[in-house]
Order: C-alpha cells, then sequence, then structure tokens
C-alpha cells in the first residue's frame, strides 16, 4: 500500500515553473531517497506535501487524503524535519521540542529523556545560542519522539557530526523497523545508500529516475582495478569500457554493468593477478545524472595495449 | 593607540552607503516634505498677526504644552508656530530613525552573523561600529542642511536663514544623540530587539520627562535632550546653546560605545542570558500560547508605556483646572459645549493621541504573524496538527485583546493621575467610554493588518502607511483646517467627541461591522496562499 502518492505535481510561481509534472510514491514501511542538486525542487516538492504551497496542477495524497485540504488530519500523522531549522531565539530547546511534540497531538516522555540524551542536547539553552546542528537535534528530537506513520526529512542531518549522523541514522532505522515510512531528502548519498530502500532523483522539476538501488546500480558502472601478467591490449576496442588509466596499482576503469561478462571474459586471455571490483556509489549515478551528457561520454579514452 | 583597530572603515563606510543608499534617502525625502509643507499652510491659513494670536488661545495651556513642547506665544509668528507644532514631533520621528538605522547595522547585522563575516576580513575590530556610526553621522548632516536650506527657500519673512539652519541643526543633533543611545544599547544587549526595545523607552522618558517638566519647572527640562529641542527657541531667540549640548552628549556616547565593543567578545552583550526551563509550560503549548510567549515583553513594555503615557496626560489636569480659573475670556470661550466641565473637553484631544498610539501594539501583534512566515518559523506549526485558521485566529485574538488592554489602561492612566492632581476628580466611566470610543476604529485597523496578512502578506506594512496617513490628519487636523473628508479617510476620523458629543450609534456599527468583515475575509485569505 502506498502511504504516500505525488501524480502529476506542478508547481508554478508566477511564470517560473519550479516543479513540473513530478511523479512518485513512497510505499508502507520504506524508507525512499529524495536526491537532487541544489533548486532541482526537493524543499518545494516537500513544502507541497506539508500543504504549506499549494499545488498548481495534479494530486497529492498522504495516507489517501489530500494535502492541501486535509493538511491537519495528515499532520496528526507525520514529523517533519526541516533542512534549516528557524527557531524562536527566546525559547529553550526543551520548550520547543514540548511545544512541538504537543502540537503533534501526541506525547511521548520518555523518549523524548531518551532522544536528548543520545543527541546530546542541553534543553535549558536559548535557541539564540545553539549552532546550525544544536537546532537540527532539536527538531530531530521532537521527531524522532512523536509516533507518526510517515517522517519527511529534508536534509536533516547537514550540521551534525559524524557521531551525531549515526544517532540519526539508527532513529530512521528504528522507525522503519516498526514498519513506518520516511521520505529523506539528501545530499549525503553514502547516507542515503545506508537507508534508503528506494531512491528517486529530480533535476530540474523533474523526476528522472526511480527505483531501487540495485535497479538503478543496473544502468551504471562498476569500477574495475586489475593487474595482469601481460598487458591487457585492444581494451579500448571493446563495448561500454570508460574512462581507463594505467595507475601504479594496475589498470583501473569502468564497466557497463551489463557488459561485465564480455569484459572479465576478455581480460582472463592476459593472465589474471589481482581483480578488485566496487558497485558503482550512488555518487556515480549522480554524477551522471548531472554531467551534462556529452561532457560525460566525451571521456573515453583508449590507448592502453 | 594601535590605528588598525579601525583597519578599512572607509571601505566599509562605503559598504553600508551602498547597502543602505534606498532607505537614508527616502528617510530624508520624507522627513523634509514633512517638514516643508507645514510653514506654507500656516502662511496660507493664518495670514494676519491676529489670525495667529487667535490659536495662541487654544495653545496657551498646559495640555498643548505637554504635548508639543514650550513655544515662543509672545511673538508668535510663522515661523515660531512652525517650531512649535512640527519641531519636537520630528525630532521624536528623527530620534525613531537613528535607533532603527543604527541597530540594523550594530546589533542586528552581529546576530545574524554578518559582523563575523566582515572580522574575518582584514577589517579592525571597531571598524564595523564607526563606519555606522559615520554613516548615520553624514546622514544627519546631510539632512540638517536639506531642511535648514528648504525651510529658507520657502521664502517667509519669518523664517530667517539662522532660524532655519538652527531648525535644521537641531533635528541633527537629536539624530546624533539617539544613534548615541542605540549605539551603547547596541553593546549592552544581546540581540537587535533588546537594542531597540531599550532605546525607544529612552526616547519615550526622554519626551514624557519634557512634558512633566515643561508644565512643572521648565528649568528642569534640561534634564531632557527632547527638551533642549524647545529651549532652542528656533525662530525667535535662536539659543545655539543646546547643538552643542547635543553634539557633546552624543560624542560621549560614541566613545562609551567604542570603548564598550572594544571590552568584550562578538555576539555577547553586558547582559548575560539565564538558562531558561527544561520544560515548556502547558500555557505554552499551543498555537496562542506560543504566539503570546513570544510577545509577551513586548506586551508588557507596551502596557506599562501606555498606563504612563496616560498618566502624564492625567497629571497635567491639575495646571488645566488652575489656569482656566483665573482666565474669563477662556471659560467664556469654552463654555459652549454643555454639560462639560472645562478640563473634560480636552479629553477628545488627548484621546485622539492616546488611542492612536495605543493601535501600534495590537497592529504589531497581528503584523507578527508576517514576521513569523518570513522567519520560516511558521513551517513548524503548519507541518504539525495545526490548521491555518487556527493560526490566524490566535494572532487577531491576541490583537484584539491587546489593543483593549492598551486603551484601558491608559485610560485608567488618565483617570487616576487626573484625580490625584484636581479638586474634584473625573468620573472613570466617562474616561474610559471617551477611551473606548475609539476602540471599533482600532478594530478596522487591526482587521487591515489581518486582511493584508491574508491576501497580500508582501505588502503588510501599508497598514503602517495608513496609520501615519491617520496620526497625521488629526494630529494637526484642526490646525491645518483641512476639509472633512480628509479625517474621515481614516476610521479614527469618525469617533465620536466623547464628552463633548453624545455616542451615537451608527460610527461604532459601522467601524465594527467593517472591521469584523476584514477579519472573516482574512481567513479565507490567509487559508488559501502559499505560505
Amino acid at each position: 500500500m502506498n502511504i504516500l502518492e505525488v501524480r502529476n505535481l506542478t508547481k508554478k510561481f508566477g511564470k517560473f515553473t519550479a516543479l513540473d509534472g513530478v511523479n512518485f510514491e513512497v510505499g508502507s514501511g520504506e524508507v525512499f531517497g529524495f536526491i537532487g542538486p541544489n533548486g532541482a525542487g526537493k524543499s518545494t516538492t516537500i513544502r507541497v506535501l506539508l500543504g504549506i504551497l499549494k499545488a498548481s496542477e495534479g494530486e497529492v495524497k498522504i495516507f489517501g487524503k489530500d494535502a492541501w485540504k486535509e493538511a491537519v488530519e495528515i499532520h496528526k500523522r507525520l514529523a517533519y524535519v526541516p533542512g534549516d531549522v528557524n527557531l524562536w531565539p527566546n525559547l529553550t530547546g526543551g520548550e520547543v521540542i514540548d511545544l512541538f511534540v504537543k502540537l503533534q497531538e501526541g506525547n511521548n516522555q520518555s523518549r523524548r529523556e531518551e532522544l536528548i540524551k543520545k543527541f546530546d542536547l542541553d534543553p535549558t539553552k536559548k535557541c539564540r545560542t545553539y549552532s546550525k546542528g544544536n537546532r537540527q537535534k532539536v527538531a530531530l528530537i521532537a521527531a524522532f519522539s512523536s509516533d507518526a506513520d510517515l517522517y519527511i526529512l529534508d536534509e536533516p542531518t547537514s550540521g551534525l557530526d559524524p557521531l551525531m549522523e549515526q544517532v540519526f541514522q539508527e532513529c530512521v532505522m528504528e522507525v522503519k523497523n516498526k514498519g513506518k515510512s520516511v521520505l529523506l531528502s539528501s545530499h549525503i548519498l553514502s547516507e542515503v545508500e545506508k537507508l534508503c530502500d528506494r531512491v528517486g532523483i529530480i533535476r530540474q522539476g523533474q523526476i528522472i529516475e526511480t527505483g531501487s538501488l540495485d535497479e538503478l546500480r543496473h544502468l551504471t558502472r562498476t569500477h574495475i582495478l586489475v593487474e595482469t601478467k601481460q598487458p591487457v591490449s585492444s581494451l579500448n576496442k571493446i563495448q561500454g569500457i570508460h574512462e581507463i588509466e594505467e595507475t601504479a596499482r594496475g589498470l583501473t576503469f569502468q564497466v557497463d554493468t551489463e557488459e561485465l561478462e564480455h569484459v572479465i571474459r576478455h581480460i582472463s586471455q592476459f593472465g589474471i593477478i589481482k581483480l578488485e571490483s566496487a558497485p558503482p556509489t550512488l555518487e556515480d549515478l549522480f554524477m551522471r545524472h548531472y554531467e551534462s551528457k556529452d561532457k560525460v561520454e566525451g571521456k573515453v579514452s583508449g590507448g592502453v595495449h | 593607540m594601535d590605528l588598525n583597530i579601525f583597519a578599512n572603515t572607509g571601505k566599509l563606510f562605503r559598504f553600508i552607503l551602498h547597502l543602505d543608499r534606498i532607505r537614508i534617502p527616502l528617510w530624508i525625502i520624507g522627513l523634509a516634505l514633512f517638514t516643508l509643507i507645514v510653514p506654507p499652510t500656516f502662511e496660507n491659513l493664518y495670514e494676519t498677526q491676529q489670525d495667529r494670536d487667535a490659536i495662541i488661545e487654544t495653545m496657551a495651556n498646559p495640555a498643548m504644552t505637554a504635548m508639543l513642547g514650550t513655544g515662543d506665544l509672545e511673538n508668535y509668528t510663522t515661523g515660531a508656530m512652525t517650531a512649535h507644532n512640527m519641531l519636537l514631533i520630528t525630532a521624536v520621528i528623527v530620534g525613531l530613525m537613528a535607533i532603527l538605522l543604527v541597530t540594523r547595522h550594530t546589533r542586528a547585522e552581529e546576530e545574524e552573523g554578518r559582523i563575523e563575516m566582515i572580522r574575518s576580513l582584514p577589517s579592525g575590530r571597531l571598524s564595523y561600529l564607526n563606519a555606522t556610526l559615520l554613516v548615520t553621522s553624514g546622514t544627519y548632516i546631510v539632512l540638517a542642511l536639506f531642511i535648514s536650506l528648504g525651510l529658507y527657500a520657502l521664502g517667509i519673512e519669518s523664517i530667517d536663514l539662522e532660524g532655519s539652519l538652527l531648525y535644521g541643526a537641531i533635528l541633527g543633533g537629536t539624530g546624533l544623540v539617539f544613534a548615541g543611545v542605540t549605539a551603547v544599547f547596541a553593546q549592552l544587549t544581546e540581540n537587535s530587539r533588546g537594542t531597540i526595545g531599550w532605546s525607544v523607552t529612552i526616547l519615550i522618558f526622554f519626551y514624557l520627562l519634557r512634558a512633566i517638566t515643561d508644565i512643572s519647572n521648565e528649568a528642569l527640562s534640561w534634564l531632557s535632550p527632547l527638551g533642549w529641542v524647545s529651549k532652542a527657541g528656533v525662530y525667535s531667540s535662536n539659543n545655539w546653546g543646546p547643538i552643542f549640548l547635543m553634539l557633546a552628549v552624543s560624542l560621549v556616547l560614541f566613545i562609551l560605545a567604542n570603548y564598550l565593543n572594544s571590552i568584550r567578545d562578538l555576539e555577547q552583550g553586558f547582559i548575560a542570558s539565564k538558562p531558561g526551563r527544561k520544560y515548556a509550560t502547558r500555557f505554552l503549548q499551543s498555537p496562542i500560547g506560543l504566539a503570546f510567549r513570544l510577545q509577551r515583553t513586548g506586551f508588557i513594555a507596551w502596557a506599562i508605556g501606555m498606563y504612563i503615557l496616560g498618566a502624564s496626560y492625567g497629571s497635567i489636569f491639575g495646571d488645566l483646572e488652575s489656569f482656566f480659573e483665573g482666565n474669563e475670556i477662556y471659560q467664556q470661550m469654552l463654555q459652549q459645549a454643555e454639560g462639560a466641565s472645562i478640563a473634560e473637553q480636552f479629553i477628545p484631544t488627548l484621546m485622539i493621541v492616546i488611542s492612536l498610539l495605543a493601535t501600534v501594539p495590537p497592529v504589531m501583534a497581528m503584523n507578527k504573524l508576517r514576521g513569523e512566515e518570513k522567519n520560516g518559523r511558521l513551517e513548524h506549526l503548519l507541518a504539525r496538527a495545526v490548521s491555518r485558521t487556527r493560526l490566524i485566529t490566535s494572532y487577531l485574538i491576541l490583537a484584539i485583546v491587546n489593543g483593549f488592554v492598551m486603551i484601558s489602561l491608559s485610560a485608567l492612566g488618565l483617570w487616576s493621575a487626573a484625580n490625584s492632581v484636581m479638586e474634584e476628580g473625573l468620573e472613570f466611566r466617562m474616561i474610559f467610554s471617551a477611551a473606548l470610543a475609539f476602540f471599533p476604529a482600532m478594530l478596522v485597523m487591526i482587521g487591515i493588518a489581518a486582511f493584508l496578512n491574508g491576501f497580500l502578506p508582501r505588502l503588510t506594512h501599508l497598514v503602517w502607511m495608513y496609520f501615519l496617513y491617520s496620526f497625521f490628519v488629526l494630529y494637526l487636523g484642526n490646525l491645518m483646517q483641512f476639509p472633512n473628508w480628509v479625517g474621515q479617510l481614516s476610521p479614527f476620523g469618525h469617533v465620536p467627541e466623547i464628552p463633548i458629543e453624545d455616542a451615537t450609534f451608527m460610527p461604532f456599527f459601522l467601524l465594527s461591522i467593517i472591521a469584523v468583515g476584514l477579519m472573516l475575509i482574512s481567513f479565507v485569505g490567509f487559508r488559501n496562499r502559499d505560505i
């Protein structure tokens, strides 16, 4: 069952089209990664999901309800952490957490204490004195102390230290194990890779790719490092090989995943001493989608025997 | 002394000028226009000395002195009349301008972390403060010259060159003094709200100190910089002493601000912040509780201020009484209105000023909604189980209650002070109804603010333009002899003058209907727009 469904969502600000027919869905118990470069429309999408912006066209449903008309009902079961957390300078962190949890209409006092300890936050300090990371902690503690069914997290870890990011990942895994859904927008691709079941990539207001990481990997390349007894010849004539480079440790190149079999068969003729392969990272995927096409294609270098 | 701490002040000076390239000229042009349209109007309305002498009759009483300061009533030329009616109020506005301008480039920039960036560049520790003070000083020199030459260029006989130069210099000097006050508070307080709050408090304190001492003991008015404004005797005795006092005081304040800045750490104040509550009180945990909590300090400060304002005006009633006792012409002139005592006839005039000022905090309370939106904090609430209707209703209720409290407290202040100085006290019911008569007009202003919040969130400050219009036409209305409709374009122009006039039902009813209508429509706008 889908918790969240976005159909043909378009949002215009005057003449500028920020979102242009966005489609995706998040299933029950699924962690969905939402990635894209700055200004691609991630936060705009999220603000439409929250009923803060009104869609120009299209349909957004959360828990089967309309995100604009039934915002309040939806929000009783939803927790949100914005990327840029602006808090009231004259309230303390503890006060803000209580306020947020109360407005959610849930109450989980023991969870609050546990999370404050875990995230190592001083709740008696005024928000004015908090750093960006600490303000984010306030929003995260409030979100995870509530018993929501859907968590919408908009770049929630951009100000956290690695230790706290670990705590954050634990929190996400915990809600995932309870069968809750998460929409995670992030620039930290290793985090998305670790946490997300499926990923959607948005660019210039359009979703250009969605699917599970495995599915997406299929579209991309595997890194290979190989050392052979004899020099490998005519490698550049084989289809699907890119970025060949000779290094001190051996020969490195990238292979389109569907061509892997051919390539390995070819290399094995030259007597393999060492073979290392690394799965394509999300970063490769990301880069491949964002760099303009001609630039990627033109990089193939040859001349290795 | 190590000059490095002032490094690059010149570049920063130009940078700040660039930032304020529109704001400062607008202030200067606005103030100049405000000043320059008055003398020709007076010249037209009061052509002969007899005409002006007639108006003196209504000026020469403690109520007017409390409001406008002392003036040269012996020799009431067009020039003296302009200085008497306009100089003090303009000086207060200039003071307010200095407070906003200096805060913007000192504590506000520091709070936003921009001074940190400037300091990381090769600029000195005191450079930004002094660049700000230089820009402010330059602004006031230009303002003074502009207004001086403008007044002189009007070519009115009694508006001579020396008096005009002094007129401009007084305004510039007042600006410098309050720039100094603000620069000092920018060091003491930890955030820009505190800086503005404290500086405005000082401004109001000096105004009230002057009002009370002008009536009771004029020599003591020398204690208030705003008292110096009338002491200069512009267009009569032309006394330059106050200018030197203003320059000396602002120099001392500038040096003090520099000293305090040099001994403190960046982003710290001298009034340390204490740790706060670990848990939110039950009261805070709702949108309306939060909205109130955010405005609490301002609300209390305004409430005290309105009570003191009422009490200051109330305290002149004793003098009013004894003033009229020995003056038969006055008694004849004013006795026309039946059923109201002489003192009571001044109540509507005072109430207009009081009610206009009491409208400021509720309109601010309503516009806080937009402020929260701009700071990206409404998202936190709307992303939770809070409906938009509930949110705007919270702010609306707070604004309405705020207005009621403000106007009631000033009425209470006026009544209690008047009672303590008069032989025969005033009736509280009468004072209270005279004040409350303005409440529907106030509701219209709140309604307009709500409407703008709902439909035109980028233009919420338009309500202040309308407010300034109301202030201008009602404050100067009688003197300028505007046609009736000019005053009636403002909701405050429809309020019956209790206790002189009877309270009629229609204006209250119509104003209330308009107010409620605006508020209800604002809900529709707020529910249907992007945040």
